[in-house]
């Protein structure tokens, strides 16, 4: 079962190789993963995303929580979260192509980030299903590149971790 | 004031009275500060591995943080083994390595390593220090982690630059220690503990497992107490040996493979199994999945992580040993004597009293430590080692006061010396004995070299069988068709030359008729003494 792991941790070098190293050390993959800064700067959030069983995640968030840098950790309830990813994607395109492959991206809400005479590096964010319909849909197309990077996510509602 | 001489002033405002080390260049500055500092003492290890196991057993007997202090690249590697097996007993315990200057960190200059990446799976956490203005709070902040919530060893690598440069802030150590990311339990939930008190009431097969958790809380007399209360028989995991009396008529002994059968028996029977301070080892408890479903579990820790970990628990109770066992007896009713105990108790006795047979030429380890428990002063510590010599003095030694030491965990050959080593640091007139074999005592002997150096008093019982017995005992059964291979001891030393060399007398024991003599000679010796005690090649660990 995927299940989202988000946690806090201190903004500090060294944090992500010891949360890492937890996951790697109990063999579980890890399906993705996604750092940044939240609005205090001595704060970074982690959205994980493994694909594993209960027992398994349980036994995962309370090593997790023994770390020291981390504050906080929750694994969050599938339909009680929003989880976007953004996605590049670099599609070959000639002028001739360029017209099908512009009605994809109106249908899926994508934009142009950058264009050249035989290529379209196309952006978008939304949930990972969308993102993998989208990059199926261009396939056809010939694909030169994709960057994805990892789901973000956070509760609905008010609620916060 | 420069880095070293502000880690070695934070020491000192730890508490820190011994440090066990091996110098090196990138470490130099600080123990040129160290010493300046007459108030701690210092011993010389004669490989970095034994600092960590001399500092484990410097805090085993004393509560107090052990601290090692080692020099960068291989000094700090040679530690890894010390750290992991403190780590595996939650044993608390500061290791400083030296470290390259930090502009040069990550060029792979002469000794350098990646330590605090190296032992991240098992430390408690480790730090990089890079400025020596952090020095008294990493120092603070490290024995507080170290020492509470699940002890464990911390780790910090201390650059050669940070330790000569000179802080550019007034010298302060904190007075407390706060992390906003690490608060452990202390008092377990109260409805919890109201569950196991309803569950006590309705089992009419209780049984207590007591692990070293027990020992880290200091909660040996809360212990007693409760099983004292509630009639439930006690069985201990290896760490918990020595939690109570061998003697004590609650007291089943050791649970697991190599288990006393009173103990494996109550397991196996039980209604309600209360875990105290232990976790599910696949030593002790073979099969977790069995128990879970037959048998209502509580388990009671103060790391979560632990519970549910192997075996999942029914009532699950965070937090202090001591304080939850407290809570316990807050409410605990008067058990009575029950059939269950008595079956327990008979089974036991006549496992206690077996009789042991002689071979000629041979000593039977049953009796060698049998007799050994009966001339062991009430407060001795006894250090055993790995192998078929942990599993016989688990089996037989007869403890009624002495603190039982060994490296259940991480199952660490030559433990035992530099552990004891560390007792006697701390308690120089405590009555410390080793019990060893020929393969484990020649993985440290040279430590009897730092005996030598503080004319130490520690009785060494090394048991000869010319093999690593117990790799021995396992390759002789079907699921290694070649046998054994690779256990025999050739080319050993002859161990009395070798206490010799060291100043040390020795005697080679090789009849059962002869065993309390020359125990009392053992004993009654002043300083060190080897005692050799030939063990029949084909002896298993039933013996």
């Amino acid at each position: 079962m995927r299940q989202t792991i988000s946690v806090l941790v201190e903004n500090q070098a060294g944090v992500l190789n010891r949360i890492t190293g937890l996951f790697s050390r109990r063999a579980f993959n890890i399906e993705s993963l996604a750092v940044g800064v939240t609005d205090d700067p001595a704060i970074s959030r982690i959205t994980i995303i493994v694909d594993s069983g209960n027992s398994v995640v349980e036994q995962v968030s309370k090593q997790l929580n023994k770390l020291i840098e981390v504050i906080k950790v929750r694994t969050l309830e599938e339909d009680r979260l929003i989880g976007r990813e953004l996605v590049l994607i670099k599609v070959n395109a000639t002028a001739k192509t360029r017209p099908d492959i512009m009605t994809i991206c109106e249908l899926m809400g994508a934009k142009v980030a950058d264009i050249s005479p035989t290529s379209l590096t196309l952006e978008l964010s939304d949930t990972p299903d969308r993102i993998d319909t989208f990059e199926s849909m261009l396939r056809p197309f010939s694909i030169q590149e994709v960057a994805r990077t990892g789901v973000i996510a956070l509760q609905k509602g008010s609620g916060k971790i | 004031m420069t880095g070293a001489q502000a880690l070695i002033e934070s020491l000192k405002r730890a508490g820190v009275e011994h440090i066990f080390g091996y110098a090196g260049a990138t470490i130099c500055s600080t123990v040129d500060a160290l010493a300046s500092a007459p108030e701690i003492g210092y011993t010389l290890v004669r490989t970095e591995q034994n600092a960590g196991h001399m500092a484990s057993g410097y805090y085993r007997v004393t509560g107090k943080v052990g601290v090692c202090m080692v020099t960068s690249g291989p000094g700090a590697t040679n530690l890894i083994t010390g750290i992991a097996t403190a780590y595996m007993d939650s044993i608390p315990m500061v290791a400083i390595t030296g470290q390259v200057p930090s502009n040069l960190l990550g060029r792979d200059i002469f000794q350098e390593v990646d330590i605090t990446g190296a032992v991240a799976p098992f430390s408690k956490h480790s730090y990089l220090v890079k400025n020596a203005d952090d020095i008294p709070r990493i120092v603070a902040e490290a024995f507080h982690i170290a020492s509470t919530g699940r002890p464990g060893p911390v780790l910090i690598d201390l650059p050669s630059d940070i330790q000569q440069q000179e802080l550019t802030c007034e010298y302060s150590y904190p007075e407390q220690v706060s992390l906003r990311s690490y608060k452990p339990s202390v008092r377990g939930n109260e409805l919890q503990v109201k569950r196991v008190i309803g569950a006590i009431e309705q089992a009419q097969q209780p049984v207590i497992c007591a692990g070293g958790g027990v020992f880290l809380a200091d909660a040996q007399q809360e212990l007693t107490e409760f099983a004292e209360r509630t009639r439930i028989p006690v069985v201990t995991t290896m760490m918990g040996l020595s939690l109570m009396p061998s003697a004590h008529p609650l007291n089943m002994g050791m649970i697991g493979a190599f288990g006393s059968q009173a103990a494996n028996e109550a397991l196996t029977n039980a209604d309600l199994l209360i875990m105290v301070g232990c976790r599910v080892a696949d030593r002790a408890i073979l099969s977790p999945s069995t128990l879970q479903e037959r048998t209502t579990i509580v388990h009671i820790d103060v790391d979560p992580a632990e519970i549910g970990k192997n075996m999942a628990a029914e009532i699950p109770v965070v937090g202090d040993v001591k304080v939850i066992l407290q809570q316990l007896l807050e409410r605990a009713q008067n058990g009575s004597q029950t059939e269950w105990l008595t079956g327990l108790q008979e089974l036991r006795y006549q496992v206690r009293h077996r009789e042991f047979p002689s071979t000629p030429s041979y000593v039977f380890p049953g009796h060698l430590l049998r007799q050994l428990s009966r001339k062991l002063q009430y407060n001795a510590a006894v250090v055993a080692d790995v192998g078929q010599n942990q599993i016989w003095a688990c089996r037989h030694l007869q403890l009624e006061g002495p603190r039982f030491l060994t490296s259940g965990g991480l199952g660490t050959m030559g433990y035992a010396l530099p552990a004891a080593i560390g007792v006697k640091v701390a308690q120089p007139n405590r009555q410390t004995v080793v019990i060893c074999g020929d393969g484990s005592f020649q993985m440290s002997f040279n430590e009897l070299a730092a005996v030598r150096a503080a004319n130490m008093d520690i009785k060494i019982i090394l048991i000869q069988n010319n093999y690593l017995g117990l790799v021995r005992q396992i390759q002789d059964t079907p699921a290694y068709p070649a046998g054994p291979f690779g256990v025999a001891l050739d080319g050993s030393p002859d161990f009395a030359a070798i206490a010799a060399a060291y100043g040390i007398p020795s005697r080679v024991l090789s009849e059962d008729r002869d065993v309390d003599s020359a125990l009392d000679e053992m004993l009654n010796t002043p300083g060190s003494f080897l005692l050799i005690c030939m063990v029949d090649p084909k002896a298993t660990t039933n013996d």
